[in-house]
Order: structure tokens, then C-alpha cells, then sequence
């Protein structure tokens, strides 16, 4: 992978457009994921329309409050979270190794959690205890950036973090491979399978209370850091001279990507793309400084990823859509719309 | 009054020693040149003494106190440091930019206040740079640029300024208004350090240079008692001509001495 920075390219717009103020753009992305998240509680098998959610909610209705409260409310609890720390994590990450095409996943964190419950599922240790996969999951994370930290050294070049990265996610990816290969049974196979798709159907009220505090902690780590992230656009040794500690960033940086998405990728399976489209699409509503992009990037992601969850309930397949699988395409336009204005066709 | 010094100063990179018992001593007013041919430890020297280089041996102080010691976001404050060609990594306004200057002054999440919006508003000013506030700092000319980014410097309104090879991307106006400006920080009370190539306009606008070969400091004083035909043909390998010309020394390097 190439690291590129934008100092070479020059953009089409000679002069920043002032994009949106940020309360607006601030309370349009809250207001949209909101949006979403009503959206994600209405829509599903059973639809639940305003009267019956709010029947739902007083208790009146009680097949509707049982849908409700264990059924739409985790899965759409879970999209607003997992959404808004993969949004997060790319924004912070794409700030902090000053490359746009930085996501969790470079840095081995996604790998690392899916092997994790890949471990779980192919040693059936998922059947003794539901809490097990994604206890594993974040164990894996936490391993791969512990193992990153070891590869990569106190060098602060974000090259360097990136193949220690690169080598990490390559690691965990080889572990799934293996897996996959040695699975005893189709079955077996079949269920890592399904699950490294990503998904947040079926998740009750305990995955909530696992995932919700690990993104918690991740958004409250990655979301301190803004000012030394804008302070890293002249360079690490501009940074050092603005007063940023480079050592206690990286390591608030890293550990909240660490836990954030380990805690999100334990429950949803590995969803991808999010980390990197949401701040292409939030960066031209802002100054484009990467501390300008962090909240916004939250909120987008998990509009996104909640608008996506119901997404896939309402497409008509047999099986139902995986999470994991329209994210993957909503990457790509992203791609080629970046493509498109590296090459100037656009 | 902000004092600066190192005291038998060796620096390190990669097991190699480049810089050696440096010693000096920097107070305010007067501009002081650092010189010296490519690789002689220059800008060692400066990030060494803005607390930004591991040191191996001696060490670099601050009003006294040992910079290894100082809190980075303190130094940030009483240090503002320009390193040579520097990247910008996001395609930032210029205002933004130079609105980065503030960032030591900044508690997390404290806003930019009017005290910050005078500094960045006063630093632009200086560096004539105001007109540009709204366009993207990665688009500028290499002279725009440098500009941008002293001002980014200038906006921390720290008591020492050290500035590395400012003016390699300007033309000669902007050369002589770079220096100026220099000058002109320094007379109003700050320590301002300047690397510099040019010899002629090191010369003439430092009021003292510090000359460095190989790592050590062999030379500091006079620009006059520093540049000498000696010291020109020893450490830079050149002969050049020096006079005098409305009162300031003049050098114009000729050929290779040897």
C-alpha cells in the first residue's frame, strides 16, 4: 500500500469552500442518525408503525413491546454504536497516519477480533457461553495492537505502523484461512463463514451491554485526541513542537481503536468499509482539519450503518442480506469517486 | 529574559555522532545565524536545543532548566521552531494553519479565544500572508507556502523563535523581507535563531553566527570574525569575495579553494 498525502495533488477548487457551520452539520448528522435509529425500530419483519411503537412503549401493546424491547432495540442500539466507532476509528486513524485510505482493518484491529471468534466457533467454545465469542473477539484485538505496538517500536513513522499493521492483519487472515481449511465439518465452515460477514440480526440486550461500554471508552480515547491530530498535519516533528506528546497519542490512539472496534466487531461480525468511506463523505462538509472530521464522522457512521441494517431487511432475498456484504458495496463507489478526482475526470 | 544554552551538547542519529560538545549561549535581541556546509549538524543543533532530539551526552538548557526535563506542552509555549521543507498532510486553509500556532496555548477541547484570533490575525499581518487566509495552504507557491508556515511559527507569540532554512523556497525580495522580519523579532525582545545557506545574507543581517563543521562548533561571533578567508577555504572548500558595501559586509562566494 502506497501512503499518498494530498500535499502533491492539487485540488480542483482553488479556495476551501466554507462547507457547512458546524452546529448545522453537527445537528443534520445527530438528526439523521436518529432518524435512522426510528427507522431501524419500525422496520422489520413485523413493521411497527408510530401508534404501535408508542403502544409498544407505554406497554399497551405487548407483542409489539416485546419485539421492541428484545428484538429492535439491540439491533438498532448496536447499528447507532458499531456504526459510530468504525466511523470514529477511520477518522482518528486516517488523521493520525496521515493517509486517506486508513481503516481499523490496516492496522490488523478487525482481523485480529474476527480471528478471535473464529477461534471461539471452530473450537465450539461459542456453544458453552454466549458471551464467549465476543470476549474472544476483543481479546484478539487487543492482541493484534499489543503485537502491533512490539512489531512497529517506538518509531514514530506512520509507515512503519502500517506494514506492522499490514503484517498483523495478514497473520489474523492467515488464523481465519486455517480455520476455514481444518473445519471438522461444511457446517462448521459454513458458520465462520456467516459470521465474518457481519451482521446484527438475532443480537439480544447482553451483546448491547458488552459492545456499548468498549465503544464507549473507544469514542471517549479516540475523540481526546483531536488537536494533536491536526497539530500531526505539519509532521511528527511539527506535532513534538506544538506540544503533543506523540507517545501518550499514539498510545490513547491505538488502545481506543483497539478496544472501540474490538468491543464492535465482537458483536457485528467484521464489517468493513465504514471506517473508510464515512470520512470521504464527511470531510468536504468540513474544514478538512482531522479534528473537524471526528464527531461528525461518529454520527455519519452510525446513520450509515443503521440506514444499512435496515437495508438488508428490506431487500427480498432468501437469506437475509449480510451487513458485512452492503457496506463492502457501498465502498466502492467511494473508491472510484476518489479515483476519479485523482485523475481528474471528475 | 529568556535564556537559551547548551553546555558540551552531543547528539546521536542512528549510532552516528552528529553533533559534539557544543557549547553556547543564546540571550535575546540580535539575530543569530547558524551556519555551516551541508551535513555539519545544523539542524541537530537547533532541534537538539528545542528539546525535539535525544541527547547523548552534555545538555541543552531553557532559563536554566534542562529542556529534557521541561514539559513538551510548556516548551511548546517559550519555543516556537520552523523545521526546513515541511510537508502539510492535509489540505488545510491557510487561516486554519496558522491557527495550528495556537494549539499550545490551548487546553483539549478549549476553543480558540480572541486573544488566539489577535495572534493568528497579527502573525498573518507581519508575514503579509492575510489575503491568502482562505485559500488551501497545499496550493500556494513555494514562496506563499513559506511564508504560511512562518506565520504558523510567528502565531505561537513564543519568547524564542528558531527558525531551519527559511529561505530556500523564496526569491530575493522575499529573501531580504524574510530576513527582516527576522531581524525585526529579534529587536523587539525574542531569541531568534535562523539556519542558514546563504552566506552573504547571513553576513550581513545576522548580528552574530554560529559556525559548525563536522559537528562541532568552531567558530561564534561577528559574522566578520566568523566568515574568514581561512574558515571559507577550510570548512566550506571555497574562495569568495567580501567588502563592504553601504556599511555591511559583503560575500560573494567566487570558486572552490582547492
Amino acid at each position: 500500500m502506497t501512503v499518498w498525502t494530498w500535499a502533491g495533488r492539487a485540488a480542483k477548487e482553488p479556495f476551501v469552500t466554507a462547507a457547512l457551520p458546524r452546529p448545522i452539520l453537527i445537528i443534520g448528522l445527530a438528526g439523521l442518525a436518529a432518524l435512522a435509529f426510528l427507522l431501524s425500530l419500525g422496520i422489520g419483519t413485523v413493521a411497527l408503525g408510530p401508534g404501535r411503537l408508542l403502544a409498544a412503549v407505554e406497554g399497551r401493546d405487548v407483542i409489539a413491546h416485546v419485539i421492541l424491547v428484545d428484538l429492535r432495540l439491540p439491533r438498532g442500539l448496536l447499528g447507532l454504536g458499531v456504526g459510530a466507532m468504525l466511523g470514529l476509528a477511520g477518522a482518528a486513524l486516517q488523521g493520525y497516519l496521515r493517509n486517506p485510505l486508513a481503516e481499523p482493518a490496516v492496522l490488523g484491529v478487525s482481523n485480529g477480533a474476527a480471528l478471535g471468534a473464529v477461534v471461539a466457533l471452530y473450537f465450539g467454545l461459542a456453544n458453552l457461553h454466549p458471551a464467549l465469542l465476543p470476549l474472544l473477539a476483543i481479546i484478539g484485538a487487543l492482541t493484534a495492537i499489543a503485537l502491533l505496538f512490539a512489531l512497529a517500536g517506538d518509531v514514530e513513522s506512520p509507515l512503519t505502523l502500517i506494514l506492522a499493521g499490514i503484517a498483523m492483519a495478514t497473520l489474523a487472515g492467515a488464523g481465519i484461512s486455517l480455520a476455514l481449511n481444518l473445519s471438522p465439518n461444511p457446517f462448521a465452515a459454513m458458520e465462520i463463514a456467516t459470521w465474518l460477514l457481519g451482521s446484527l440480526e438475532d443480537r439480544s440486550a447482553n451483546h448491547v451491554l458488552l459492545a456499548l461500554p468498549c465503544v464507549a471508552i473507544g469514542v471517549g480515547l479516540l475523540l481526546w485526541d483531536g488537536r494533536a491530530l491536526d497539530a500531526l498535519t505539519l509532521g511528527e516533528e511539527g506535532a513534538a513542537a506544538l506540544g503533543v506528546d506523540l507517545g501518550a497519542t499514539r498510545l490513547r490512539l491505538l488502545a481506543g481503536v483497539a478496544i472501540g472496534v474490538g468491543g464492535a466487531v465482537a458483536v457485528s461480525g467484521a464489517i468493513g468499509f465504514v471506517g473508510l468511506i464515512v470520512p470521504h463523505l464527511v470531510r468536504p462538509l468540513t474544514d478538512r482539519a482531522p479534528s473537524s472530521i471526528l464527531l461528525p464522522s461518529a454520527l455519519a457512521g452510525a446513520a450509515l450503518l443503521t440506514v444499512a441494517d435496515v437495508a438488508v431487511r428490506l431487500v427480498p432475498t432468501a437469506n437475509e442480506l449480510k451487513l458485512g456484504v452492503v457496506t463492502a458495496f457501498l465502498g466502492v463507489p467511494v473508491f472510484l469517486a476518489h479515483l476519479m478526482r485523482a485523475r481528474r475526470i471528475w | 529574559m529568556v535564556t537559551l544554552a547548551c553546555e558540551g551538547l552531543a547528539v546521536t542519529l542512528g549510532g552516528r555522532i552528529v553533533l559534539d560538545a557544543a557549547s553556547a549561549a543564546f540571550a535575546p535581541g540580535g539575530l543569530v545565524g547558524v551556519v555551516g556546509p551541508n551535513g555539519a549538524g545544523k539542524s541537530t543543533l537547533v532541534r537538539a536545543l528545542a528539546g525535539l532530539l535525544p541527547v547523548a551526552r552534555g545538555r541543552a538548557t531553557l532559563d536554566g532548566r534542562d529542556v529534557a526535563a521541561i514539559p513538551r506542552a510548556e516548551m511548546a509555549r517559550r519555543i516556537a521552531y520552523l523545521p526546513q521543507g515541511q510537508t502539510l498532510h492535509w489540505p488545510l486553509s491557510v487561516a486554519r494553519l496558522v491557527a495550528l500556532g495556537r494549539l499550545p496555548h490551548l487546553a483539549p477541547f478549549q476553543r480558540i479565544g480572541a486573544g488566539d484570533a489577535a495572534a493568528i490575525d497579527r502573525a498573518m499581518a507581519l508575514t503579509e500572508v492575510t489575503d491568502l487566509r482562505d485559500r488551501v495552504a497545499t496550493e500556494l507557491s513555494g514562496g506563499e507556502r513559506a511564508r504560511v508556515l512562518l506565520a504558523r511559527a510567528l502565531a505561537v507569540e513564543a519568547p524564542v523563535l528558531i527558525v531551519d532554512e527559511p529561505l530556500a523556497a523564496l526569491d530575493p525580495g522575499h529573501q531580504l523581507d524574510m530576513m527582516a522580519l527576522l531581524r525585526a523579532r529579534a529587536g523587539e525582545g525574542a531569541l531568534v535563531i535562523a539556519v542558514l545557506h546563504d552566506l552573504g545574507l547571513a553576513a550581513r543581517q545576522c548580528d552574530r553566527l554560529l559556525l559548525l563543521h563536522a559537528g562541532r562548533v568552531v567558530a561564534d561571533g561577528a559574522p566578520a570574525d566568523v566568515l574568514t578567508a581561512e574558515r571559507l577555504a577550510a570548512i566550506f572548500g571555497i574562495r569568495a569575495w567580501t567588502g563592504m558595501v553601504e556599511g555591511q559586509p559583503i560575500l560573494v562566494p567566487l570558486h572552490r579553494s582547492s
